[in-house]
């Protein structure tokens, strides 16, 4: 897979904005940034209140995500091009989420949100209205979701790749620093765990290093690319973000998102944490 | 509890715990105050730790741990950086100028 096919740039993007056939979709932790302002033409998608289940703790299902893509205009044809803020965080988990429906046509805007506004290219609040289809999803796939019970099963014999801050690996916060530290589960991670946080991946302006930056610095951190992967960090989201750094960019075939990521493990009875920087690779 | 790693609204007034580092202030150009930027908290060493994005009256704010950090601010009008000392629990204020 080639970079341009995971991949569209903010210029591309610009001078497709009415291209038929491609369909840009903002997905925001914020949802108040898209109205806001927001590309041109393009829907939102409220994470959320769309993507999850209203009660349980899990993601809408296959009837769910059918009748939510056909409420937004979205056709099983269409290619989707994602951003969002924050790094393109949730617009990453909204596209793990898309692959895991099976819409194989589906891009990340370079940078997101940040690289659109910091290159000045313009937004507006006009409402979006697009016609309603009949969309189809297939099963979840999987191959790309890890649970539980296969983490517990994978220490020590899988590319754990915990991409949290190192603070929040080593057991000194339980949540970025952005963010009020108040959850009660433990702090800590999985044994055997690597840390890489999803900021490694992405340059200042948001869009994804170099493929062979990339490769670089997985490498150094102790990424061995001959055993399966899975990825986590706290709710699953900067976990998206890596899950598409090392499958969808650098091409390794067995990665998993985990999403039920430390607030489901540190949580968990029983299980093994281990606490400080661990082992060095 | 939020479930969201969305940052919660910058600049409204907080509670702030007994140990809690918060680092918070606002971004500044010549012109006044800067919304909309984006606000980096790096570490010591100089590694990205959070994001934030300046309210319309240019502030943020940080929850984080004893120590140096630099808070980089990004914006399509220019950047700038200014570092803080946090020694200890409490609010330490930081000016950051972009140009």
């Amino acid at each position: 897979m080639s970079r341009e096919d995971v991949l569209v740039s903010a210029a591309w993007s610009e001078e497709n904005l009415n291209t038929p056939g491609v369909v840009f979709v903002e997905v925001d932790e914020d949802i108040s940034a898209y109205d806001g302002g927001h590309i041109p033409g393009a829907v939102k998608i409220d994470w959320k209140n769309e993507l999850q289940d209203p009660v349980r703790r899990d993601f809408v299902d296959r009837e769910g995500f059918e009748k939510l893509l056909s409420a937004k205009g979205i056709s099983n044809d269409d290619t989707v091009i994602l951003y969002g803020g924050n790094n393109n965080w949730f617009a990453a988990y909204a596209y793990w989420y898309f692959k895991l429906y099976g819409h194989d046509a589906v891009k990340l805007l370079d940078g997101g949100r940040k690289k659109w506004e910091l290159d000045g290219r313009p937004l507006d609040k006009e409402p979006v209205e697009r016609a309603k289809t009949t969309y189809t999803a297939q099963e979840q796939n999987l191959a790309l979701r890890a649970f539980r019970d296969e983490v517990v099963d994978s220490i020590g014999n899988k590319n754990l790749v915990d991409v949290r801050s190192p603070d929040e690996f080593s057991g000194k916060l339980l949540a970025p620093a952005h963010l009020p530290q108040e959850q009660a589960q433990r702090a800590g991670h999985i044994p055997s765990a690597i840390n890489v946080p999803w900021s490694k991946a992405a340059n200042e302006d948001g869009t994804f290093k170099s493929n062979e930056e990339l490769a670089e610095i997985y490498g150094e951190a102790g990424f061995d690319g001959s055993r399966k992967t899975i990825a986590y960090c706290r709710i699953g989201e900067r976990s998206s973000h890596t899950w598409f750094a090392l499958h969808e960019l650098l091409g390794h075939e067995d990665v998993k998102n985990y999403d039920g990521s430390w607030t489901e493990y540190g949580s968990l009875v029983g299980v093994p944490v281990e606490l400080g920087s661990g082992k060095e690779a | 509890m939020s479930s969201s790693c969305g940052a919660p609204e910058q600049g409204a007034d907080i509670q702030v715990g007994a140990n809690e580092v918060v680092l918070t202030g606002k971004v500044r150009s010549e012109g006044g105050p800067v919304g909309g930027a984006f606000v980096r908290l790096l570490d010591a060493s100089g590694e990205f730790t959070a994001e934030v994005v300046s309210s319309a009256d240019g502030d943020f704010r940080f929850f984080a741990a004893p120590g140096t950090w630099t808070i980089r601010a990004l914006h399509r009008s220019g950047n700038g950086q200014a570092s803080v000392n946090a020694e200890g629990p409490g609010v330490h204020p930081v000016e950051v100028a972009v140009a």
